[in-house]
């Protein structure tokens, strides 16, 4: 197992260096010029210069790279074109509160979704498994800021029990954190809960016809242990692989469901980025995407590996 | 039956309730009707009969996984199916299982050692260690070793799994044990293995086996005796060499015919008598008389009225057909039919 985290960790390098390297030249493939976006149209050709100057864009390509890529080793992703602050800095201050609603929607989605496909899958055919059948397919439809925007209505400008915007760090006051992310989280893991739902419900009627679960009932182990220990670890199997899927996209929707909660996480970084084509800041927000992206993935091959005896490097 | 029976079925129905749309309880499906068997200790009782005839029905009843819906179970002093699926520990540990198909009987994400000694976690207050060691003895029970005990079920054979699930039903020293078609899913050299094995434990535990099997062959080999299931009824039972040499109910003589026989020349005459024989549709659900009557050759008119009683059979045991109500009459007509080879 850990020669696998070790083999996972020592693939990463290669992999973020031809990240590095297609966002680079992608950004560079763009249009439109930065230099334009700061200084505006009224600046005259000596400004272009000067700035272009300034900002290296008057090198080639390649050695822009290199330059990057040596200060980018030492964990200096270069200043932001626009207001020259550090965008390794700017990328660690935001970092916590989208991982912190990623997180929570993650356990929010996954607690839901195991109990409403366990649920579901004990009795097929039941009130509680159509239920569960009709929930999931709506949880799945509805737009994660469209749900946003409903539970702001209901719980904060109606009930007033969360905040409607904004985010207080977990350093800050523990129990505000909690009610400011509460709300975004919800509305993040909904179709995540629902996707795994649905699976977790398919994977478990399977698993509970095995011999193995007669075996256990048989046996006289509580319904509970035959339920907990024998089905659910077994059908967990599946599960897994759909799990590391979701967090992806969870951390893509935190993106959006910032936008709505006006919570100043990755994702409102990310967007002003793009609009001013702040190269340095594009290029850093997507190495630590894609940095988090392996590690989701990694850590679920890891439980994968646990659960599933077969799957284990031997 | 005997009173010194370990375990006495008497009049069991099993009936399963078919959910339909508005939750409420569709036409039942009756896989088992008035059921009587008994076995007692030590002893190995054959079920056989086709797929569908209700033999797993009843394995599953009396492991506690199907509510019994009328008539009793009894095991020792208690009432299994006034129990329903509820038993007390004392009971689950006298009473074990081993299934088909140890590809699926084996719970995938646990090791040997774990599977082995799960129900002594479950029903005795032993330590881990003496868990351990309980582990090792089953293994060498079944001819496996203390290397095994921290492996896999997927780094198994089909025949060493099935080791490693008798090996689990045998960890509480049980008195019973249900082998639902513990062989069938096996390669045939594997097959004798698995049987030597189970005669062996038997003999030393003095364990009672319910097998349920459908090649009679097999189960002769093996069980003292045989019943015979046809459509939820138990239509022959006795003695192995009886039902087997010389079987009463036309139903297990049809069964007998259904082994190939080695010369071909006598196949082919087997097939074409079988082929003369009408082929009628066997209603699922026989509201009364005989549920072998459209496929008999013996048919008689009381067969479509009523439901024949066991009666007793010369040589032991019983046949539920009517060819053997009382007069020697019919009994000569029977053995004209001739026994299998």
């Amino acid at each position: 197992m850990l020669r696998l985290v070790f083999r996972r960790l020592l693939a990463l390098a290669p992999l973020l260096f031809i990240v590095s390297v297609l966002t680079f030249s992608f950004t560079s493939l763009l249009p439109s010029d930065p230099v334009d976006l700061i200084i505006g149209d009224t600046g005259t050709q000596e400004q272009h210069e000067m700035v272009r100057e300034r900002l290296g864009l008057n090198q080639p390509i390649v050695v822009r790279y290199v330059q990057w890529l040596g200060r980018a080793v030492r964990g200096d992703l270069g200043n932001s074109f626009f207001n020259s602050v550090s965008v390794t800095g700017a990328v660690m201050q935001r970092l916590p509160v989208t991982l912190s609603l990623t997180a929570v929607s993650a356990l929010i989605a996954i607690i839901v979704g195991i109990a409403a496909g366990v649920a579901a899958a004990l009795r097929p055919r039941s009130w509680i498994d159509r239920l569960a059948t009709v929930g999931a397919t709506i949880g799945q439809a509805i737009p994660n800021f469209w749900f946003g925007l409903l539970l702001v209505a209901i719980f904060a400008v109606n009930l007033r029990w969360f905040p409607a915007t904004g985010f207080t760090p977990i350093s800050v006051s523990p129990w505000d954190w909690l009610r400011s992310v509460t709300l975004p989280a919800v509305a993040l893991g909904l179709s995540s809960s629902a996707a795994i739902a649905r699976q977790v419900r398919s994977a478990m009627v399977g698993v509970l016809q095995q011999d193995y679960i007669r075996a256990a009932r048989a046996q006289g182990l509580s319904a509970r242990r035959v339920i907990l220990k024998h089905a659910l670890t077994n059908a967990m199997v599946p599960v897994v692989a759909v799990l590391s899927f979701q967090i992806t996209v969870l951390l893509g929707g935190a993106l959006i469901v910032e936008q709505v909660f006006a919570i100043n996480g990755l994702g409102t970084l990310a967007i002003t980025a793009v609009r001013q084509q702040d190269i340095p800041m594009i290029q850093g927000l997507v190495l630590v995407m894609v940095g988090l992206v392996v590690i989701v993935q990694l850590a679920t091959d890891v439980i994968y590996g646990f659960l599933n005896p077969k799957a284990r490097p031997s | 039956m005997s009173d010194d029976a370990l375990l006495e079925i008497r009049d069991l129905d099993v009936t399963y309730w078919g959910r339909s749309l508005l939750g409420l309880k569709g036409k039942g499906f009756h896989a088992v009707k008035s059921a009587n068997l008994s076995i007692r200790p030590g002893e190995t009782l054959g079920l056989v009969g086709e797929s569908g005839s209700g033999k797993s029905s009843i394995a599953n009843t009396v492991l506690g996984l199907v509510p019994a819906t009328a008539g009793s179970i009894r095991f020792g002093d208690v009432d299994l199916a006034s129990m329903r699926t509820r038993y007390p520990s004392a009971v689950r540990k006298e009473i074990q299982a081993v299934f088909q198909d140890p590809y699926s009987s084996l719970n995938p994400s646990m090791t040997v050692e774990d599977i082995v000694t799960e129900a002594l976690r479950v029903h005795t207050a032993m330590t881990r260690d003496e868990r351990r060691g309980r582990a090792l003895e089953l293994l060498k029970l079944v001819s496996l070793s203390e290397e095994h005990l921290e492996r896999h079920p997927h780094q198994f054979s089909g025949g060493q799994r099935q080791r490693i699930a008798i090996a689990s039903a045998l960890a509480l020293t049980p008195k019973l044990i249900v082998l639902d078609e513990p062989v069938s899913a096996l390669d045939v050299s594997t097959q004798n293995q698995i049987i030597n094995l189970l005669y062996e434990r038997r003999d030393a535990l003095g364990i009672a086996y319910l097998l349920i099997a459908h090649d009679l062959a097999l189960v002769h080999h093996i069980s003292d005796r045989i019943a015979v299931m046809y459509l939820g009824h138990i239509v022959e039972e006795g003695p192995s060499d009886r039902v087997y040499r010389s079987p009463a109910h036309p139903y297990t003589k049809a069964l007998l015919d259904a082994v190939p026989l080695l010369d071909p020349d006598a196949q082919r005459r087997r097939r074409a008598t079988r082929k003369a024989l009408p082929a009628r549709e066997t209603p699922r659900v026989a509201s009364q008389g005989c549920p072998y009557r459209n496929r008999c050759p013996h048919v008689m008119p009381r067969c479509e009225a009523e439901m024949p009683p066991d009666y007793p059979v010369d040589g032991g045991g019983t046949a539920a057909c009517f060819l053997f109500d009382g007069s020697t009459a019919t009994t000569e007509r029977t053995s004209d039919l001739g026994a299998p080879a």
